[in-house]
């Protein structure tokens, strides 16, 4: 793992605009989990392949992602 | 373990309350990071009057001022003519700029104000829930056009990049979207210009960007977005629309 | 100091930069033009900005924009231009922002005419614009006054965080008179830690705003706004009485008016009429106290309130406070039309006759 995708999953609005945009395409929405304002968060699918490019977390309207690589 | 992006310190922590998808979030931060890389955040004023974004007070971490629906060129005029060495910007949707508050953006740009304006262009009323904006696409729906907006009833939609740079004032005006990354990396480099020209008190600085309204359009935002490069950027052609600089290069 | 001869407008304007106004916006209407023609030569050559707006709008926003970035800001109209800053001076009241508005009346309704009137007393006195919001009127009735008001006016917005209106007539803008430049009672100001001027190292932002969504919120401020408007009350009345000690007959009546009801007095006087002035100068807030404790002495036996207005506005004011103790009878024109002495002279003996 080479880069680490945090999510602040409780203000995730599901609105899927982080999935269009990740070149490795792990960037998923989660239908197993429902946040606290009512909507199934966006989160990785698999992080060992994240490049840490923060495509998703430049795309994302509120903000919620922090992106970081070693 | 280094922190390659995160929430800019141009922003509150305050939490957004637009809709999901809705391209108000990505700008704000977009003109967050150019404020905080250029190292006006300290320095910077905003003025952001009715609409969706008239919350933005909340959001953006620099002094701000609420104005009244339309008037915020005219308020950021009055900011910026007293406050000439800080950087002063207007954030305003289309109902607000284009119609209620079109006499005011057309003469702060005649006057050649040098505060800089981000216009904020969904083509339709947000706030209100939906109503036809001078900006609304003939056949596109709104809640006072329910059939589509007609050319009979309401004439052609209103390219105002385009208007405002017929005045000498205007010295840039660049017309963006932010459906991707690579359209969001050319709108934050239009902002950061805009403000530099405006910090180089070269004159009046205008970025439209075009922008979904999921809620109001009736789509997901994944179909708004392709809603907004399909039918908007046609009828509203993206790039640099005015550079004074370039232009006078060039003759 | 020497007396010097100033035309009421060009006093204005030159009362304001002597204040440390630091900005006009303004456009142009008559009969006040002569405030944005001075200020655009003048303001500027002590530091000042001058801008002439696209309107009457605009203006009174731009003064919103510098007020709230800590600036002394002033814009100066006349009747249907003060319709249109109405929008904008809720706002200065909503967001609590000190602004000198002045106010060199004509007549009405709609174009109305060029000529002095006095029928934007609703609008001055009642908020004028949206929601619950009073605005300090000051009304002068003669040069001198006019400038020393303006001065104050710019202390007494920024001691209450509140527009100010000084409402003088057409007359009174257009009048040459010899003046004296005078110091102004000094006032103990706030500081404007308030001011949306850029953070430059503050630990939070500052805003400027008008909007409380939570209606609780909204109903708290407008308390807020409530307690600050009794303050204002308490400390800021202003009016004149005179030879009201022993008046059977009173004539109430601010600005132009009142100055020409003075002549009106000395011929009622010499007939052995005993009249009286009651000239309130804080049109809100107005003195409804004094004027109730006068109206309830024996020796008053009846009220003429004159105005530049065709039925009336001040006289709601003046009813409010006689509250039925005396009667109270009109004499008034619209816009353009004085009230003469003869007539006032006239109506003051009918009003007498009618109670005795």
């Amino acid at each position: 793992m080479s880069a680490k995708v945090t999510f602040n999953s409780d203000r995730c609005k599901g609105c899927e605009l982080c999935t269009t945009v990740c070149p490795k395409h792990i960037v998923i929405i989660d239908k197993e989990t429902i946040n606290r304002k009512g909507y199934h968060p966006a989160a990785v699918s698999d992080m060992e392949q994240c490049i840490g490019c923060a495509s998703c977390a430049k795309i994302c309207p509120d903000s919620i992602i922090t992106v970081e690589k070693f | 373990m280094a922190i390659v992006y995160q929430k800019s310190a141009g922003l509150t922590d305050h939490e957004l309350h637009y809709c999901p998808g809705c391209h108000h979030g990505i700008i704000h931060k977009l003109v967050a990071e150019s404020l905080v890389e250029l190292g006006l955040l300290d320095d910077a004023i905003g003025v952001c009057p009715v609409g969706c974004s008239v919350f933005a007070y909340n959001y953006f971490s620099c002094d701000m001022q609420e104005a009244a629906h339309g008037r915020a060129p005219a308020v950021a005029t009055g900011i910026k003519r007293t406050h000439p060495d800080q950087c002063v910007f207007t954030y305003q949707g289309d109902g607000d700029l284009a119609s209620i508050g079109a006499a005011e953006i057309v003469h702060a740009a005649m006057r050649g104000e040098k505060f800089t304006t981000i216009f904020v262009n969904n083509a339709i009323y947000g706030m209100t829930g939906g109503q036809m904006a001078p900006t609304t696409l003939i056949g596109q729906r709104a809640t006072t056009c329910q059939s589509g907006r007609t050319v009979e009833q309401a004439g052609m939609p209103i390219r105002v990049a385009e208007m405002l740079s017929t005045l000498d004032g205007c010295v840039y005006a660049e017309r963006v979207c932010v459906t991707d990354i690579a359209n969001i990396n050319k709108a934050k480099k239009a902002i950061k210009k805009a403000f530099e020209k405006q910090m180089n008190r070269e004159g009046f600085t205008f970025i439209e960007v075009l922008s979904t309204c999921p809620t109001n359009w009736g789509m997901t935002p994944l179909k708004a977005n392709q809603w907004l490069k399909e039918n908007m950027a046609a009828y509203y052609p993206l790039g640099v629309i005015k550079d004074k600089a370039i232009d006078a290069e060039v003759k | 100091m020497a007396k010097e001869l100033w035309k009421g407008n060009e006093a204005i304007a030159e009362a304001a930069i002597r204040a440390g106004c630091d900005c006009f916006f303004g456009y142009p209407i008559t009969p006040q033009s002569e405030v944005p023609e001075y200020m655009s030569v003048h303001l500027p050559e002590h530091g000042g900005v001058f801008v002439q707006a696209e309107s009457e709008v605009a203006a009174i926003n731009m003064v919103y924009g510098a007020a709230g970035a800590g600036m002394r800001a002033m814009t100066s109209s006349s009747s249907p231009g003060i319709s249109l800053k109405q929008e904008g001076i809720t706002y200065i009241a909503g967001a609590e922002l000190p602004a000198v508005i002045i106010n060199c009346m004509r007549g009405g309704p709609g174009l109305g005419t060029i000529q002095p009137g006095q029928g934007d007393y609703f609008q001055a006195t009642r908020g004028g614009g949206n929601g619950d919001y009073r605005t300090v009127v000051l009304s002068p009735s003669n040069v001198q006054e006019t400038v020393d008001f303006v001065q104050e006016a710019f202390d007494i917005a920024d001691q209450y965080r509140n527009p100010v209106m000084v409402v003088c007539d057409g007359l009174i803008g257009q009048m040459m008179e010899p003046i004296e430049w005078r110091e102004i009672p000094k006032r103990k100001l706030p500081p404007k830690d308030w001011a949306a001027s850029g953070r430059k190292g503050r630990d939070h932002h500052n805003v400027i705003n008008s909007l409380y969504m939570d209606p609780e919120v909204c109903d708290e401020h407008n308390r807020h706004l409530d307690e600050k408007y009794a303050e204002i009350v308490k400390n800021e009345i202003r009016w004149e009485e005179v030879e009201c000690e022993d008046a059977e007959l009173v004539i109430t009546a601010y600005g132009t008016p009142a100055r020409i009801a003075l002549t009106a007095l000395e011929a009622l006087r010499a007939e052995g009429i005993k009249a009286g002035l009651f000239r309130p100068i804080t049109l809100w807030p107005f003195p409804e106290k004094a004027l109730h404790e006068l109206a309830a002495k024996e020796h008053v036996k009846a009220f003429l309130d004159v105005e530049m207005s065709s039925s009336g506005q001040m006289i709601d004011d003046v009813r409010l406070a006689v509250e039925g103790q005396k009667p109270i009878s009109y004499l008034g024109h619209a816009g353009g039309v004085m009230p003469t002495v003869e007539e006032m002279i006239e109506s003051a003996k009918k009003a007498l006759k009618e109670v005795k």
